[in-house]
């Protein structure tokens, strides 16, 4: 699965991070980031913490890993 | 965006429903709510000045409406919807974030995220723990009986917040005595002044700030950066150090004394935290969802808005019961149960999109360390009254007990 964070969009409410924490992190502004390597993760959680943000920032799309 | 779950027309209801009502059992939605628990994923509600306005039932519904930014938060706008006069009489300006719709709350909002991330309120729960235990302590020295309100639930995030805005130790008495009259006040009167007095206290602690070194607490970070920076104006600084208190305070305060009372009438339950207290992050997320705290989010359309089989006009009215919400049957087995083995993520007790609690990390720390070393270090906690004879909030207002005397 690829994950694209709009990070205009995001209000930090870290609730990917929290509910992902093997594939999302906050940066020291509290905004979404992956943690490295985790662009294209197959973490189960991973769609878990798109429909937890509260503002739809954070887009899966099912693109096969290389 | 709506979910194929949400899109039934709306049911109408055999008789019009009045909105808000005073729960009869302070952990269960109102009891008149019931007809509206049928209707999903919209229904009309009556408020109190007869007008009619939209009031959402169902969650995924809600989750998407929440989102919506056709919806205003913006209390001044004209013909915005209030719950009771008692509301009314405080609309004289807009609390910053609460009542502000993007742009300008993105920009408030993103002022403030930093210090609220998962990091912080994990840095902030040594703090937390001491102020915790020093409020058993001095509860047990004193007691029993006690009464839980005062001695427990209200203390522990007004000192948190004090310790998060960076409120020096000398003047935490007088800010916990201005903050608790401001949110529990007998009358108009009483909270205007109280507003005045931390009006007038926060803008000379953003004075001292401006002057010394940087603290590491909110207000610091607001006068170090956005202040200095012209971001904000003074004003707008001890607006956003008002929100934050009052956001923080009655919020989470009622949340450790109705969860208290909650969880002393489910003993099994109880029990089972006793013996695995890995359980309690989880549990205090279905506490959230079960308690409902803020019972009725209000919202008017900018514009006409589509949805679920009708259309809400542009100015009208349009609330989120959240005790209601966070109880739908399709969403959620044995809605009424309390169960924290079920998924408990997705309620939306904190709300959702744009408005969503900034400090609901913080306040999932805070629940967690309030409620599990109570229990924990008073294990004979129990009512000192009947359980049906406890006093607690109308409905018009954040959901919690007025006081609660305990025993051990």
């Amino acid at each position: 699965m690829h994950i694209d964070i709009d990070t205009d969009v995001c209000i930090g409410a870290g609730q990917c991070a929290l509910s992902a924490p093997a594939v999302f992190t906050q940066d020291d502004d509290g905004f979404s980031t992956l943690l490295p390597g985790q662009e294209d993760s197959g973490d189960p959680m991973v769609r878990e913490a798109a429909r937890a943000c509260p503002v739809g920032a954070i887009k899966v799309s099912e693109t096969a890993r290389p | 965006m709506t979910d194929m779950t949400d899109t039934a027309d709306v049911k109408p209801l055999s008789a019009p429903v009045a909105f808000p009502q005073d729960r009869t059992c302070p952990f269960q939605p109102p009891t008149g709510y019931d007809p509206l628990r049928e209707a999903r994923p919209l229904a009309r509600v009556t408020l109190y000045d007869g007008r009619a306005i939209w009031l959402v039932t169902g969650r995924d519904l809600a989750r998407s409406l929440l989102a919506d930014s056709r919806l205003s938060s913006d209390r001044l706008r004209p013909g915005f919807p209030a719950t009771s006069p008692r509301i009314v009489a405080f609309r004289d300006r807009r609390a910053a974030l609460l009542n502000v719709d993007d742009p300008e709350h993105h920009t408030q909002r993103r002022m403030l995220v930093p210090s609220f991330t998962l990091k912080r309120a994990a840095a902030l729960r040594p703090a937390i723990q001491r102020i915790v235990d020093e409020c058993i302590d001095a509860m047990l020295a004193k007691g029993p009986p006690a009464e839980l309100v005062n001695a427990f639930a209200l203390p522990v995030p007004s000192m948190v917040i004090c310790e998060l805005l960076g409120v020096p130790y000398a003047d935490h008495e007088f800010f916990e005595e201005q903050s608790r009259r401001l949110l529990r006040g007998r009358d108009v009167d009483e909270v205007r002044d109280a507003r005045d007095q931390l009006d007038c206290y926060l803008g000379a602690l953003i004075d001292r700030k401006s002057e010394s070194s940087v603290g590491d607490g909110v207000l610091d970070a607001l006068v170090h950066e956005q202040l200095r920076e012209g971001a904000v104006d003074r004003q707008e600084a001890i607006s956003l150090a008002t929100i934050l208190l009052v956001a923080g305070h009655e919020t989470t305060a009622n949340m450790i004394s109705l969860g208290t009372y909650t969880l002393l009438q489910h003993p099994e339950r109880l029990a089972e935290l006793r013996d695995d207290p890995s359980l309690w992050p989880a549990a205090v997320d279905e506490l959230m969802r079960m308690l409902s705290i803020a019972d009725g989010l209000m919202r008017q359309a900018t514009e006409d808005i589509e949805v679920a089989g009708t259309t809400i006009r542009a100015g009208e009215g349009v609330v989120f019961a959240t005790s209601v919400i966070n109880r739908d049957g399709e969403v959620y087995a044995e809605p009424d149960a309390l169960d924290w083995h079920r998924p408990t993520r997705h309620h939306v007790a904190f709300g959702f999109g744009i408005h969503q609690c900034l400090g609901q990390n913080l306040a999932r720390a805070e629940m967690e360390i309030a409620l599990r070393s109570l229990f924990e270090r008073v294990p004979g906690l129990r009512l000192d009254i009947a359980p049906d004879a406890v006093r607690f909030k109308p409905g018009d207002t954040i959901q919690g007990m007025l006081d609660l005397p305990v025993a051990w």
